[in-house]
């Protein structure tokens, strides 16, 4: 591995230590009796038994989208605090298809669900884009604001078309309209007990990972990636080259809304039962897709193990409810761990300042020497 | 006795010795000069001595006795001051402000500017500095900026002073009243250190010059006892052409027609034009130059030329077709190529790899692309045959990342792509800016060459050395105009100067 390597390496580590360090803290402050159980609990839960092996790939199939998704815009230049709207819109028509298209066969269905959720995240990524490129409002702004149109349009739309009144949420969707298990049921399962109790890990966690393999040869092989990427190195020399940078904030912020929109699909045709809660706080999924994002580097290959990584600890944490933490500070434990892996970078450009900062100066000193 | 005296200083970043074992030592009233290519370890020095970077072996005297200097602070205490090549000045405060900033007189809290006032009026008689010290800095020239710098050292007592490449932004004439400044400095008892490149102003006005190589004091002689050459040779460590050999033009058909070209500089609210009825011709087998003082509208122009930026009014032809409302790929493609004046911000993507820079403009192309792919090993190879063709240095071949290559290095990667792409008119914005003299003859010989090749070339350059070296004809720009079209072999510095900076004007007619 080379220095830069080692770097990226280390700085995804450390911050994920400082994660768990700060967590373990809050745990201590709360019921130090309980503390050091709970805490073995998030580092191995995930990985005691095929059965939750499988559900943490279960867990990581929606932030690994989302992770994508901001990790594309960030490679273009741009910052999609919006992946969370997407991912609901992208959710919701999914759903909806699910319940209301049952006269498609299921595979037809399940295709047409999560290409529906992709275009509808694609159109609703558009609109922050559109703005940025010719109306210059600042990505972060709108997307905030979209987050909020699209969470209280989703909600109204739910009431309106697809709601049960007993549970308050969407309806459930027709059995035949989850993803197949492809086979994955049989892998992660508990291997004792009368059940044999699957995971319910689904060929979700495959696209997640074709996705990504395709979002990197986007990146890294094409013409339109070489585009995209030159505009998010350097917008002068973009413009310079002749590219058209407004079209490339556009077509990349409809890319990224598709990623979140699809991830909104998998999410909630996973067979668990899920179904979109009538509530007013916006999907975490888009957030935690920015952790994902920055832990993986933005590479979407480092994304799918950080994606990984991130369920890994979700699933752990939430278990720590058996030891008497009650729910709102396991969340507020996980959530610390999580949102410190965001600080990735300004732990690379520590490392990178301490261990060569000196020759960068210097480099810059003689650069401004004309 | 040495006022300052450097011995042995060493200092390494990772990878690099900046400096090994330099002695440097500066006498009481001279003024010695620091030469050296870029890179070569001048600013380091002189970061060292300002208290900016501790060195690992080495010490500093001052009158012989042993000093420790852990900060500008401490430079500051033993009366080291220093004028940065980019000023630190404080653009809404007057220029007094910015004098007495850092070290105000002060009365139970409440500033006393009266005294400082008559010290700062009383210095500025005496050196002859034309300058209202209630004016703001941002309304007041390039030159009167400089001289604030000096008299922020002066006001502070300051005895060494360093200047770090003063004259780069200034007019021959401005240069020639610093000079005159330095020379009364020495004899009022200053010393001075006079970091430079230009071996005119060593003759002109420096005792002694210490030229650096590599990180390495190559040697300290007097002035009066050397030569232009000699100085380079020293610099470069090989001889080197101080002027061009370069055939008579053989001029052919126009090129570029350019008509009245106006745009309004209302964007940043100076109100006034950065474009004014600007027309002229570049001919194929020419080097057209554009002189001036930086910030009068050259950069607009090259904008406008280039479809960086829209202009208002007036029209462009390439070859007699216009492209006027032409998109900056259109133009590209109608055979112009653009060196760009900001090679980080326009030229290069610079993480990016050396490879993929030489195709900014050409992937869409079928040489570079298929059905949307990029067609690596033709990339790979036409960046090789790039390096070798023109002697692009760097640590990974094609594949380095461009951002670690060096500034010469840098801007050969878009000379060979500008170039390589067989253009009709090549505009060359200050090429050579920043580079050393060795990568500047590289690049003189490189616009001739496709000058001799039938090529139109605009040039535009702030280097009067470089304006008068390279070009058939001379246009000059003043605040947004025309101001001269004059030849290279019957003008003189003087008089180029006198045109940049207002003084003087001819009626430049085209037809």
């Amino acid at each position: 591995m080379n220095r830069d390597g080692i770097f990226n390496f280390l700085s995804s580590i450390i911050v994920i230590i400082a994660g768990l360090l700060i967590g373990f803290i809050i745990l201590l402050i709360s019921d130090a009796g309980q503390a050091i159980p709970a805490f073995m609990t998030i580092l191995t839960f995930g990985a005691t038994s095929m059965r939750n092996v499988g559900d943490v790939l279960l867990l990581a199939t929606p932030i690994i989208l989302t992770g994508l998704s901001v990790a594309f815009a960030f490679r273009t230049g741009l910052f999609n605090i919006g992946a969370s709207g997407q991912f609901t819109f992208g959710a919701f028509v999914a759903i909806y298809i699910s319940i209301e298209f049952t006269f498609l066969p299921p595979p037809v269905r399940i295709l047409t669900s999560i290409l529906a959720a992709a275009v509808v995240g694609a159109l609703w990524g558009a609109i922050p884009g559109m703005l940025k490129a010719y109306r210059n409002v600042h990505e972060v702004i709108s997307c905030i604001m979209t987050n909020y149109v699209a969470m209280f349009f989703v909600n109204f739309m739910i009431i309106s078309f697809i709601f049960d009144q007993g549970r308050g949420t969407s309806q459930a969707l027709p059995s035949d309209s989850n993803l197949p298990s492809a086979g994955l049921g049989y892998i992660f399962r508990e291997p004792f007990g009368a059940a044999y109790r699957s995971s319910h890990v689904n060929i979700g966690i495959i696209i997640a990972i074709l996705i990504a393999i395709l979002v990197y040869i986007i990146l890294e092989k094409t013409t339109f990636g070489y585009e995209l990427k030159a505009c998010g190195f350097n917008k002068s020399a973009a413009k310079y080259a002749g590219i058209n940078e407004n079209r490339n904030i556009i077509t990349s912020m409809m890319f990224c809304g598709a990623l979140a929109g699809i991830g909104g699909a998998l999410n909630y045709m996973n067979g668990t039962g899920l179904s979109m809660s009538i509530i007013d706080s916006l999907a975490t999924e888009g957030f935690t897709g920015i952790s994902v994002a920055f832990l993986g580097l933005n590479h979407p290959i480092g994304i799918i193990f950080s994606g990984i990584l991130v369920s890994y600890l979700y699933l752990g944490g939430a278990r720590m409810q058996v030891f008497g933490f009650s729910i709102e500070l396991v969340e507020i434990v996980i959530s610390v761990i999580i949102y410190f892996c965001a600080f990735v970078f300004l732990v690379k450009s520590f490392l990178g300042k301490t261990l060569r900062g000196q020759g960068k100066k210097e480099s810059s000193k003689e650069g401004g020497e004309a | 006795m040495y006022i300052i005296e450097m011995r042995n200083i060493t200092k390494e970043f990772p990878g690099i010795i900046a400096n090994d074992d330099i002695t440097l030592q500066l006498k009481r009233n001279e003024i010695h000069a620091l030469l050296g290519e870029n890179g070569a370890g001048k600013s380091t020095l002189m970061s060292v001595l300002f208290g900016l970077y501790k060195p690992e072996k080495g010490r500093i005297f001052k009158n012989d006795e042993e000093v420790n200097i852990t900060g500008p602070g401490d430079a500051n205490l033993l009366g080291i001051g220093m004028v940065h090549q980019h000023f630190k000045l404080v653009h809404n405060f007057t220029v007094l402000e910015n004098i007495v900033l850092g070290v105000e007189t002060t009365k139970s809290g409440i500033l006393q500017m009266k005294e400082a006032r008559e010290k700062v009026l009383a210095l500025s008689k005496r050196y002859g500095f034309d300058i209202d010290i209630d004016k703001e800095v941002r309304h007041i020239s390039v030159g009167m900026q400089q001289r604030v710098e000096i008299l922020k050292m002066l006001y502070r007592d300051n005895e060494i002073l360093i200047f770090d490449e003063p004259t780069a932004v200034l007019t021959p004439q401005e240069i020639e009243a610093l000079m005159k400044t330095m020379k009364n400095m020495a004899a009022e008892g200053k010393s001075i250190l006079f970091i430079t490149h230009k071996l005119d102003e060593i003759m002109q006005v420096a005792d002694r010059c210490s030229v650096l190589r590599k990180g390495r004091m190559i040697g300290t002689v007097d002035v009066a006892s050397t030569s232009k050459e000699e100085l380079s040779e020293m610099m470069v460590g090989r001889k080197v052409a101080l002027s061009l050999d370069k055939e008579e033009a053989r001029v052919g058909e126009t090129i570029l027609k350019v008509r009245n070209l106006c745009q309004q500089g209302t964007k940043y609210g100076s109100g006034k034009n950065k474009l004014k009825d600007i027309s002229f011709d570049v001919k194929a087998g020419e080097i057209l130059c554009i002189a001036g003082i930086e910030g009068n509208g050259q950069t607009d122009l090259v904008y406008a030329l280039t479809g960086l930026e829209g202009i208002d009014s007036g029209e462009i032809f390439m070859e007699g077709n216009s492209i006027t409302k032409a998109k900056i790929r259109q133009r590209t493609e109608s055979g112009i190529a653009h060196i760009p004046e900001d090679r980080h911000k326009h030229g290069l993507v610079l993480n990016y790899s050396l490879a993929y820079n030489t195709i900014l403009q050409t992937y869409y192309t079928s040489a570079f692309q298929k059905n949307g792919f990029l067609r690596r090993p033709t990339i790979m190879e036409h960046a090789k045959n790039l390096i070798n063709r023109f002697d692009i240095r760097s640590g990974q071949g094609e594949e380095t990342i461009t951002r670690s290559m060096s500034g010469g290095n840098q801007q050969k990667i878009i000379l060979a792509r500008e170039i390589d792409r067989d253009p009709k008119l090549l505009i060359a914005v200050q090429p050579t800016r920043g580079l050393d003299v060795g990568a500047i003859e590289y690049i003189h010989k490189q616009l001739l060459a496709q000058r001799d090749s039938g090529k139109a070339v605009l040039l535009i350059s702030l280097e009067l050395e470089e304006v008068m070296n390279v070009s058939d004809r001379i246009l000059v720009m003043y605040e947004g105009e025309i101001v001269a079209d004059v030849d290279p072999k019957q003008v003189t510095f003087q008089e180029l100067g006198l045109y940049m900076s207002g003084a003087k004007r001819d009626e430049v007619v085209v037809v």
